[in-house]
């Protein structure tokens, strides 16, 4: 079954992706340098789910933004649908953002507050000139709604009318609305009530078995990963140090790392919660020399 | 027997807005043993939080108000007590743990102060005395070289760090009585697991009582005696832990449980479609205008015409285990059973 997805050209191709913040002193003289992004390479193919997880600080949110090119990376490639992407500049940024699209974590502050909803998600069809007349628009917009699970008719209300997880259902209609080929979601179900998040990755699912998308799915909470995502990659200190189709990641996670990150999940149930047996990490930052290995057919591991 | 630690009856809390009257807690009643971990569990709007906080007086008024109840602590009256008896109690008997440490620290104060600060308010310690306690307690709670951290400035610990400096001062007093208001919630899950077998440990030691207020169905499963469900501003079932779990008889904690994903999930993999979660249909209701009866009907498949227009009490459920309360019209045991013959 795995073959066929990786006979296909991948979707996302990132190369040596690199994004270091740095601190001159006045003469221009590097005084700091933070690796928040440090050499990663992954693919995600057609329709396929990529899980990006690791603690806060690790670099996986970063690595986000700089496949959505909102911030640029010091060295690396990007290659989506076969174009180099990290070079490219304001009109072609633009093109390519019909075909990538992005979610995030709070749906509070992506939304204007001020704009009737149905316009918010009408934006990308407007500024890509996809819609032509009134009509046409509010009829996609429409179409947009009910595939997200939303009434028509909410189009004409403000944000604030809304709760957490139906604006949740808004950011994504938008999302959706120029038919990308890949999502980057963000922490998209972080900030929701526990009884919406099922409704809401169950909505992911729904849209790539309708569109065909693929998810950049970065998120801290492992059991929803384990459960969404088709390949899994492990970020730590800015970089990947395991990655491996899912069910082997969780079945043998080989780096201690992802032993210590799995062995945390909490159960709930008590009786297994109580016997969990815990594993710790103390291995600090990888190595600078380390290098992805696979270990087994698709399973890398840093060493 | 001794008197509860701690007996909430009827607890009302209510916000006025210029949107109207916020119905954030209603009829509240619960009691709390000495050393008794309770679990409130609950989403946004549950009233999980608003209730512990209005008892010990930590509720902006007005806005908010009490509109009835009595919250006993040692058989006195949280709710009538004034400003200068509620700071005696607060850090002091009944410590507290917040969930974001970074703006519950005071970043122009060190670390050592900030724990020092109750000891010498509630204890009466001496500076010295209090500074060297201070030591000891950072110590306690797994922070290393203590004697130079307690000199050190919030910004200089690290997430983890900090919720374990927050730990050190609910707990400096040796409460009877801690509140930790989703604590571990803006943790890594690495850290959150250390923080959570730290608490454990300290409970082992001091044997207080906790409130321990989250969402999140696997911290509570590792962690309290009794699990107390909360949905619009009520308590829809309560009771031991691995009955609530295991035998939940309100629709709302079973839809919970049902909607998380599978632990025994072996997880994805290229070319296959993962399993749907059980959604739970709809959204939590508006406190501004809640549902007339039982708060979550709207979203319950089991919900009969009774629950639509009446709220039901909280009542010992039939044929579970002793203390097992829920608050249901419908028996979800029976609607389950028929369900899975039909």
């Amino acid at each position: 079954m795995s073959a066929t997805v990786q006979a296909q050209e991948p979707i996302l191709r990132v190369e040596d992706l690199s994004r270091h913040f740095i601190t001159r002193n006045p003469l221009g003289k590097e005084v700091h340098r933070v690796r928040a992004v440090d050499g990663v390479s992954f693919t995600i193919a057609p329709g396929e789910t990529l899980g990006l997880v690791g603690e806060s600080g690790s670099g996986k949110s970063t690595t986000g933004r700089l496949v959505l090119r909102l911030d640029d990376p010091t060295d690396g490639k990007i290659h989506f649908e076969g174009q180099e992407i990290s070079t490219l500049h304001r009109t072609a940024l633009r093109r390519m953002r019909q075909r990538m699209q992005v979610v995030f974590q709070d749906p509070f502050s992506s939304l204007n507050p001020r704009m009737r909803v149905g316009d918010a998600v009408a934006e990308p069809l407007l500024a890509h000139g996809v819609v032509r007349s009134r009509a046409e628009r509010r009829e996609k917009v429409a179409e947009l709604f009910r595939r997200v699970g939303l009434e028509p008719g909410f189009a004409e209300r403000f944000p604030h009318q809304f709760s957490g997880g139906q604006r949740q259902r808004i950011g994504i209609a938008r999302a959706i609305a120029l038919s990308p080929q890949l999502i980057v979601a963000d922490e998209p179900i972080t900030a929701l009530d526990v009884s919406i998040q099922a409704q809401i990755v169950n909505l992911f699912m729904d849209l790539q078995e309708e569109m065909g998308v693929a998810y950049l799915f970065i998120a801290h909470d492992l059991a929803m990963v384990r459960h969404l995502c088709h390949r899994v990659a492990v970020m730590l200190r800015g970089r990947i140090v395991e990655m491996a189709p899912t069910r082997k990641l969780f079945a043998n996670p080989l780096h201690p790392y992802t032993q210590a990150l799995i062995s945390a999940m909490p159960i709930p149930d008590p009786d297994k919660e109580q016997a969990r047996q815990r594993l710790f990490y103390e291995g600090g930052a990888p190595p600078a020399e380390a290098r992805l290995k696979e270990v087994e057919p698709e399973h890398w591991v840093l060493g | 027997m001794a008197p509860p630690l701690l007996e909430v009856e009827d607890l009302t809390v209510r916000f006025d807005t210029t949107a109207g009257v916020v119905k954030a807690v209603t009829g509240v009643s619960y009691t709390l043993e000495a050393g008794e971990t309770l679990a409130v569990v609950g989403e946004s709007g549950s009233g999980k939080s608003v209730h512990v906080l209005a008892m010990v007086g930590l509720i902006p008024k007005p806005p908010g108000r009490i509109e009835r109840g009595t919250a006993k602590f040692e058989g006195r009256d949280l709710l009538t007590m004034n400003e200068r008896e509620l700071r005696a109690l607060r850090g002091g008997k009944i410590g507290m743990i917040f969930q974001d440490p970074m703006s519950s620290l005071n970043p122009v104060l060190t670390v050592g102060f900030q724990i020092a600060e109750p000891l010498r308010e509630h204890l009466k310690l001496s500076r010295k005395a209090a500074m060297a306690r201070a030591v000891e307690l950072l110590d306690l709670v797994g922070i290393p070289e203590p004697h130079r951290r307690v000199h050190q400035y919030p910004h200089q610990f690290s997430g983890g760090m900090r919720q374990r400096a927050m730990i050190a001062i609910g707990i400096s007093c040796e409460p009877k009585l801690l509140i930790a208001d989703e604590a571990t919630t803006a943790l890594d899950v690495t850290v959150q697991a250390q923080i959570l077998d730290l608490v454990r440990k300290l409970k082992k030691q001091f044997g207080m009582a906790m409130i321990w207020i989250t969402h999140d169905m696997g911290v509570v499963a590792g962690l309290a005696d009794n699990v107390q469900v909360m949905y619009g501003g009520r308590i829809m079932e309560r009771g031991p832990a691995r009955d609530v779990f295991h035998d939940s008889r309100s629709a709302y904690t079973w839809g919970l449980l049902n909607s998380l994903p599978d632990h025994d999930d072996p997880g994805g993999q290229a070319g296959e479609r993962a399993k749907r979660l059980t959604q739970i249909p709809g959204y939590p209701p508006n406190m501004l205008d809640p549902p007339a009866g039982d708060p979550f009907a709207p979203r319950n498949p089991y919900a009969t015409e009774r629950c639509f227009v009446e709220m039901p009490p909280l009542v010992q459920a039939k044929d579970a285990a002793p203390g097992h309360l829920v608050a249901a019209w419908y028996d979800l045991r029976a609607v389950r059973a028929q369900g899975a013959t039909a």
